[in-house]
């Protein structure tokens, strides 16, 4: 039995990507098989502030939203061309006052259905109708494992423990969790305590996912970028708590590819096995694909299919396969295990999405960006600057 | 409360798919897969087989005899199979079983 779905996201950690069952002897264009699971962000706003959040600085405002209607009509026809799975995410996704009504859809088409939640705006009348409407999965962000911490992450009081309510709402109802926990300098010495906070809350999977530098985070990095040694006692952590875990918690784990000497095979490669509708409709490659100019993203309001935009968009089809590759990509006996790493990175870093990953060693801007990355996570900036629709606000000199 | 942790599948289980799991024949694709949370997973013809009897009233011992009948194979050889992949999807949190009611 392989896991054919595994690693879809920036995770990497991926036992198998299961691309045998999705790729056929066709033309290029259809031999990237419609995705199994599909990343639906039905809105930008949250009432959460995270300093790393992986929505693109320019947020989508509440007006251009997909209105009920159209995203039921992407449901019915992505459950159509034959994805198996939704995860209906954000912004926070429960900030949508007709998310009821999208997982009743979801559930009518055959989708199954994912929740990806801060669960702060859940009460237990809202969750169990989510229950109802067929939802199969809720996953939950900690920033902690503890209010101290965790709400000055989250830029929002109390949060914490309304999110420890949810999560004993949804086991109470039957549903499997997920906690998901952001990881960074500032709560990396809680990892021991959220791995058994986890545990505690009976859930079914812990993603412990390192930052990923792009966006908001990027922004943020002096202030949340990990050290060494503090990186080397999370893999040590997780790799004894996987062991004594078994059959208890699975956990995942995302590396954080500063400090990796390969990078990640992000999303599986561009364009090959995921895609995500944005709150105002644009299909992309991945959540921080807009953060990439120059590129020209198809709208499910256009008058394309979502399949023709997969299949044939220039966006998806611009960093597909190898062709598109310069040195040292293009030569690399790597290229087609880790397709050059993240472009949204690339493009971030370097200015070029086309050029190699600075997380890779064999990029000429590794070594400067691995020592600028160090210096700073030895700095002593800690404070945030807070994800919201007005560009973001600096944490005040005393926190919070 | 919730499904069970940690089960140990023997010849006596009853196993069943949770309701969280599901067993679906991909018409677009044309294989049966499991879903489950944030995962897509592809079952063989013989796991396909198994997990269609797992219906949380037919125990592991039941099944190994069903099989064995139908292939006309050593129903012990059987039994270690499927006791093996019930308990790696088990690990995995994709099975649950009933449990007798103690209170």
């Amino acid at each position: 039995m392989s896991d054919i779905l595994a690693g879809s996201k920036t995770t990497g950690a991926a036992p198998s990507d299961g691309l045998a069952v999705l790729e056929s002897q066709r033309s290029t264009a259809e031999t990237f098989g419609i995705p199994l699971a599909v990343l639906a962000e039905l809105t930008h706003r949250c009432p959460l502030q995270c300093p790393y959040c992986s929505n693109p600085i320019e947020l989508d405002r509440a007006g251009r939203e997909l209105t009920t209607e159209e995203w039921k009509k992407v449901l019915s026809e992505l459950a159509e061309i034959g994805v198996l799975q939704i995860h209906f995410s954000g912004g926070e996704p429960t900030a949508r006052k007709d998310l009821v009504e999208l997982v009743q859809h979801a559930t009518d088409v055959g989708l199954y259905s994912n929740l990806i939640t801060s669960a702060v705006l859940l009460t237990k009348e809202r969750l169990s109708a989510l229950a109802d409407a067929g939802l199969c999965h809720v996953q939950i962000s900690f920033q902690g494992n503890e209010p101290m911490v965790a709400d000055r992450v989250a830029g929002l009081k109390n949060a914490h423990e309304k999110k420890i309510e949810a999560a004993k709402w949804t086991r109470e109802l039957d549903l499997p969790l997920t906690v998901n926990a952001v990881m960074h300098r500032q709560n990396l010495h809680q990892l021991s305590d959220i791995i058994q906070m986890a545990v505690d809350l009976d859930a079914d999977r812990l993603e412990v996912a390192n930052v990923q530098y792009y966006g908001w985070a990027l922004k943020n990095r002096a202030a949340l970028m990990p050290t060494i040694e503090q990186i080397e006692e999370t893999s040590r952590i997780v790799e004894e708590a996987a062991v004594r875990l078994k059959g208890i918690l699975a956990i995942d784990y995302v590396v954080p590819d500063y400090y990796a000497l390969r990078p990640k095979k992000c999303m599986g490669g561009w364009g090959r096995q995921f895609f995500n509708i944005s709150p105002a409709g644009k299909v992309l490659p991945c959540h921080a694909a807009e953060s990439i100019t120059g590129l020209d993203f198809e709208s499910v309001r256009s008058n394309h299919s979502i399949a023709w935009i997969w299949q044939n968009s220039d966006a998806f089809n611009r960093y597909r396969g190898i062709g598109w590759m310069k040195e040292p990509c293009k030569s690399c006996e790597f290229r087609e295990i880790d397709f050059g790493g993240c472009r949204c990175q690339a493009f971030a870093l370097t200015g070029d999405a086309a050029n190699t990953d600075p997380a890779c060693a064999l990029s000429p801007l590794h070594e400067t960006i691995f020592k600028q990355a160090e210096r700073e996570a030895e700095g002593e900036t800690n404070r945030f600057l807070y994800r919201n629709f007005a560009g973001g606000t600096l944490e005040s000199e005393n926190g919070a | 409360m919730a499904a069970s942790r940690n089960i140990s599948v023997s010849e006596a289980s009853r196993p069943k798919l949770p309701r969280h799991t599901r067993l679906k024949f991909d018409e677009t694709r044309q294989v049966w897969v499991i879903l489950a949370p944030e995962r897509v997973l592809a079952p063989d013809e013989i796991a396909v087989e198994v997990l269609q009897l797992c219906d949380g009233a037919r125990s592991v011992g039941d099944m190994a005899d069903q099989l064995a009948a139908k292939y006309a194979a050593p129903r012990e050889a059987i039994l270690t199979d499927v006791i093996a992949m019930l308990q790696d999807l088990a690990d995995k949190g994709f099975l649950t079983e009933l449990r007798e009611k103690t209170s």
